[in-house]
């Protein structure tokens, strides 16, 4: 498994265990912001959504929007 | 200062609120009801002569030797057995007394060896003592029948057995049964036949049930015990308090020293984390201090296929500072870090991370409660606002209903488990507390002497949190909760989320008994006790938190406890048995990437400011990489240089293949520790590293309590850690000047408000301080919560169960969990070069009869043991004590390397490693793996040093 891969499946894990929360996209945002280091979430923006499941995807998207100043 | 023995006051303290007065020899004491008149006296500095009494267990009233005199009453009653009655007026010293007991005194000795001169004991022996005390110089007896001349057992590696000095006081028999709880010892025979006897009369020490914990050796008032140390090297001259390295228990010990050799380690009564208690590991396996393997010099090389060379500090501490600059310069700032060590002080642990963060620029600083207790810091933080278990040792005492799941407190935390054996078994009458096992595995504390769980839930591995949800339906559906407690102290509207959440009968047992293969009716049965029964107490361990959902489940502990009103006092509350002595202060010293200490976010600007003006640099307000991020990053190429304190990832973590890819990819990896460990392998610099007895410091233990380490000999290698730690520092330019730990922790103190209120000088002089310590709780905080959760209102979070991606199929069938035994500490490195390996030379396989017989496998099988990472062999035990598909091992011998075949699995918030499950197949073997003999060759050549010496 390479980083991009290992990165996927726990952006998909962190939205599973998530899903259960009033605000599951914001929460596997907020929970990626607070735990990942910059580089780890510069690959999962550079990746796309290929993999990523639509709660992961979302948030990654949101992150991403935030960063570029969307 | 000179040796003493710690005072025996001979009997058990009273906790009676009721205080009785009365006069012993003319003299006016006031003791609580219940005091022995043996204890009154002795608290007023009267000693009664005694043999067969000591204040760490019950009276028994034997030796006969404790007579006193009381007015108004007939006879001479034993001052043990009698206890205190108010205007008592009690004579110790009488002529009729003094003739009784010499006549006492006059038959033991005439049935005792008088080899006083010769004897190990000689200046420590309570017989001795008592001799001299009733001033007996003479024994008429002419002895025709003695017990002299009996054989010795020398079996126990650590203490020798001479019955021919045993005076049959028994002692040892009670110590064994009421402070460890095993009941290994007994009397064989009657009269004068009684012998102590290690189990059946054919047994020695060795191979009895004794757990080698200790406790009768301490009891014993004669040679008859004594640790074979003593007999090597004569009594001690000097005691220094100093606090264990070993497990999260942080049990008080005196080393007892000749000068700077250590005689012995014994117990500390005054200890609170243990009251006198020990185990095998802290009370004798410290050989590894002064073992030959230890390295004592610095050490360098270019590449890891070089030999290394031996260099001075200078030298060492200049080459490491100028290659992490070079790197620093090469690939940036962020190729570099750090793992702090749960093994070392608070002091040490917060240069780490400082060194990182000021030092290297970056928060690429993680520590070894990653791959263990991360869960519950997340978890604890979550819900109830601190990450941190909510009760002190003592509370156990007050519970009415324990709860163990994930942790297996007789091996991992055994003077902790002694306690709460004690409380189960029952004492004085009080019924014993009732107990829920939820282990895959039949632990020891399911059923041992006077102990039996009335349920153990044994759940398939990975189904935790599948197992709480149907216990919080139950206790739900049922109307079990403590609403009371819900509406005062958590936020309502999320707890009746989750309680809708949890009523689904999709998270009913009879739904998820298929899932979790725990009997539904148990299942129902457990959790109506753990909602009922009074006062319930959660202590949880790895088997909880090295899971896909450790978090999560550590999460539905604290939603079960809120439910059910367990927080905020004495006898409940949620407790996590940390693994290594100082997690719980790792944690606390801000070792992870995202916080600093205190558990305050990086991102938090307030608390950054406060850490950055204190140290003049800039703090990057990113969280940094984890341990399995920073080998992701080395194997990319961006990660190039990492300083390992105390900590052995290459043996320790998951997945051995991808933790020495990612070593080998690194360009300088410093160790920093005792040996060359496995990690060392791929390391281009050895730092030296010293041993607890080396240095100052603190550990924080699983209940935050924060306890002095203090030095008793001069470090082998000329430093203690955090001294290398500063130099490194210097090297790389930063303005460190720390003369003594005691600075260090003024520093915590000054930046981590849980901690304002701690200091060394405080320690001293309150021997340990729970925190948070702060103007409000300024002698510490032995209970949390108490009048609210630190973080406001209790939250409850609904935890989904998850089944985790490592399934088992036609060509892995079965699951291995992995964990500890007693007498092995962790990676072994310390405990494997003591004599503790007598009980456990290797790792062994245990594995169900049915799955054995299906593979044609018995007991000391060589077998290999294979998962979808890698495979190892060992050899098996066959075993009823897991269940039929579930196989487990330890992971304490770098021989086995249980790791290679644990998976990158990782919990969802935390990449704490899944180690509980991987899936295996198990097949007969007649050889190592290709993976142990490369990795034997590659160890043999890595550890070679310049000009032909041999590093190990």
């Amino acid at each position: 498994m390479n980083t991009v891969e290992r990165l996927i499946l726990m952006a998909n894990q962190i939205a599973t265990n998530l899903a259960t929360d009033d605000a599951p996209i914001a929460a596997v945002a907020d929970h990626i912001q607070q735990f990942w280091d910059p580089r780890m979430k510069q690959l999962i923006f550079a990746h796309g959504t290929d993999g990523l499941s639509p709660v992961a995807a979302a948030a990654i998207g949101r992150l991403a929007d935030a960063q570029n100043g969307a | 200062m000179t040796y003493q023995p710690q005072k025996d006051f001979g009997t058990p303290e009273s906790r009676s609120n009721e205080a009785i007065s009365l006069t012993i020899d003319g003299r006016n004491v006031t003791v609580p009801a219940g005091t022995s008149v043996m204890r009154a006296a002795a608290e007023q500095g009267t000693s009664i002569p005694k043999l067969c009494a000591t204040d760490s267990v019950k009276s028994y009233g034997s030796c006969r030797l404790c007579l006193v005199e009381i007015d108004g009453r007939k006879g001479t009653p034993a001052s043990c057995t009698t206890p205190v009655e108010p205007g008592m007026v009690v004579h110790t010293q009488t002529p009729h007394l003094a003739k009784l007991r010499k006549g006492v005194m006059e038959l033991y000795i005439s049935d005792h060896p008088l080899d006083c001169l010769t004897c190990a004991a000689n200046g420590d022996c309570e017989l001795q003592d008592q001799a001299g005390a009733v001033g007996l110089r003479d024994v008429r007896y002419d002895v025709q029948a003695t017990h002299l001349g009996q054989e010795k057992d020398h079996s126990n590696p650590y203490f020798d057995f001479d019955p021919s000095k045993c005076i049959a006081c028994s002692r040892c028999i009670r110590a064994c049964d009421e402070v460890q709880g095993t009941l290994a010892l007994t009397m064989e025979g009657r009269g004068w036949d009684s012998k102590i006897s290690a189990g059946f009369a054919s047994d020695n020490f060795m191979g009895s049930e004794c757990v080698s914990c200790g406790a009768c050796v301490q009891a014993c008032p004669t040679a008859t015990l004594v640790e074979k140390k003593v007999v090597e090297v004569g009594t001690p001259e000097r005691s220094v308090v100093t606090t264990c390295a070993y497990c999260g228990v942080g049990c008080t010990f005196r080393a007892e020293m000749r000068g700077e050799q250590l005689v012995r380690m014994v117990p500390y009564k005054d200890g609170k984390a243990n009251r006198g208690h020990s185990c095998v590991k802290g009370r004798f396996a410290w050989g590894y201090a002064q073992h030959q393997e230890r390295i004592l010099k610095p050490m360098i090389r270019a590449s890891i296929s070089d030999p290394w060379r031996e260099v001075e500090w200078d030298e060492a501490f200049a080459y490491t500072a100028s290659e992490l600059k070079r790197i620093s310069a090469k690939y940036g700032r962020n190729a570099l870090g750090g793992i702090t060590s749960s093994r070392c002080t608070n002091e040490e642990t917060f240069l780490v991370q400082k060194l990182v963060r000021a030092g290297f620029g970056n928060n690429n600083v993680d520590t070894c409660a990653r791959v263990c207790h991360s869960p519950t810091g997340y978890g604890l933080k979550t819900t109830f606002g601190t990450s941190a278990g909510t009760q002190d040792f003592d509370s156990v005492e007050d519970s009415d209903v324990i709860l163990i799941i994930g942790a297996n407190p007789t091996d991992g935390h055994p003077v902790f488990a002694s306690r709460m054996k004690r409380r189960l078994r029952g004492q004085d009458g009080r019924p014993g507390a009732k107990l829920i096992v939820i282990d895959p595995r039949r632990t020891d504390i399911v059923r041992s002497p006077h102990i039996e769980a009335q349920h153990h839930l044994p759940l398939r591995p990975g189904t935790n949190v599948a197992v709480l949800s149907a216990m919080a339906h139950v206790i739900v559906t049922e109307g079990l909760t403590d609403e009371a407690f819900i509406r005062e102290r958590c936020d309502w509207d999320e707890y009746s989320h989750w309680a809708e959440f949890v009523s689904q009968a999709r998270n009913s047992p009879e739904n998820l008994q298929p899932v979790t293969l725990v009997d539904a009716e148990e299942l129902r049965a457990a959790a109506r006790l753990y909602a009922t029964g009074g006062n319930g107490a959660i202590y949880y361990g790895l088997g909880v938190t090295e899971h896909s959902q450790g978090s999560s489940t550590v999460m539905a502990i604290a939603n079960l406890a809120m439910a059910t009103g367990n927080i905020g006092r004495r006898g409940v509350g949620v407790n996590p048995l940390r693994g290594q002595n100082n997690v719980q202060g790792a944690c606390d010293m801000g070792s992870f990437p995202h916080e600093l200490a205190g558990y305050r976010h990086i991102s938090d600007g307030d608390a950054r400011r406060l850490f950055e003006d204190d140290w003049g640099v800039t703090l990057d307000p990113e969280p940094g990489l984890r341990i399995p991020s920073m080998l992701d990053a080395a194997v990319d190429g961006v990660f190039k240089a990492l300083y390992c304190q105390g900590e052995d990832i290459l043996q320790s973590d998951p997945n051995t293949a991808h933790v020495s890819a990612g070593l080998a990819a690194m360009e300088c990896v410093i160790v920093h520790d005792l040996f060359l460990n496995e990690t060392a392998n791929y390391a281009h610099i050895f730092l030296p590293g010293s041993t607890f007895l080396e240095k100052n410091g603190t550990f924080t233990n699983a209940e935050r309590r924060i306890q002095p380490v203090r030095k008793v000999m001069t470090p082998l290698n000329g430093l203690e850690d955090w001294e290398v730690t500063q130099r490194l520092a210097q090297a790389m330019g930063l303005d460190w000047n720390y003369s003594h730990p005691s600075e260090i922790m003024d520093e915590i103190a000054r930046l981590t408000p849980t901690f304002a209120g701690v200091s060394f000088s405080r320690l001293d002089e309150a021997g340990s301080l729970q925190w948070p310590v702060t103007a409000d709780a300024p002698e510490g905080s032995p209970i949390m919560h108490v009048d609210g959760f630190v973080r406001g209102k209790g939250k409850f979070v609904v935890t989904d169960y998850v089944p985790t991606d490592e399934k088992t199929g036609p060509r892995f069938p079965l699951l291995l969990t992995t964990g500890r035994i007693l007498s092995q500490y962790n990676v072994g490195a310390q405990t494997r070069r003591t004599e503790n390996v007598a009980w456990h030379p290797e790792d062994l396989l245990e594995i169900h009869p049915v799955d054995a017989e299906d593979r044609g496998l018995k007991s000391g099988d060589w077998v290999k043991l294979a998962s979808r990472a890698g495979e190892t062999t060992l050899r098996a035990t066959v075993t009823d004590r897991v269940a039929p598909g579930v196989v487990y091992t330890t992971f304490h011998h770098a021989v086995t390397q249980a790791n290679v075949v644990t998976t990158d699995f990782s919990d969802w918030a935390t990449n704490c490693p899944e180690y509980k499950v991987t899936a295996v197949q198990i097949s007969a073997s007649n050889g190592p793996t290709e993976w142990q003999e490369e990795y034997e060759a590659l160890s043999t050549r890595s550890r070679r040093v310049e000009a032909g010496i041999p590093a190990e």
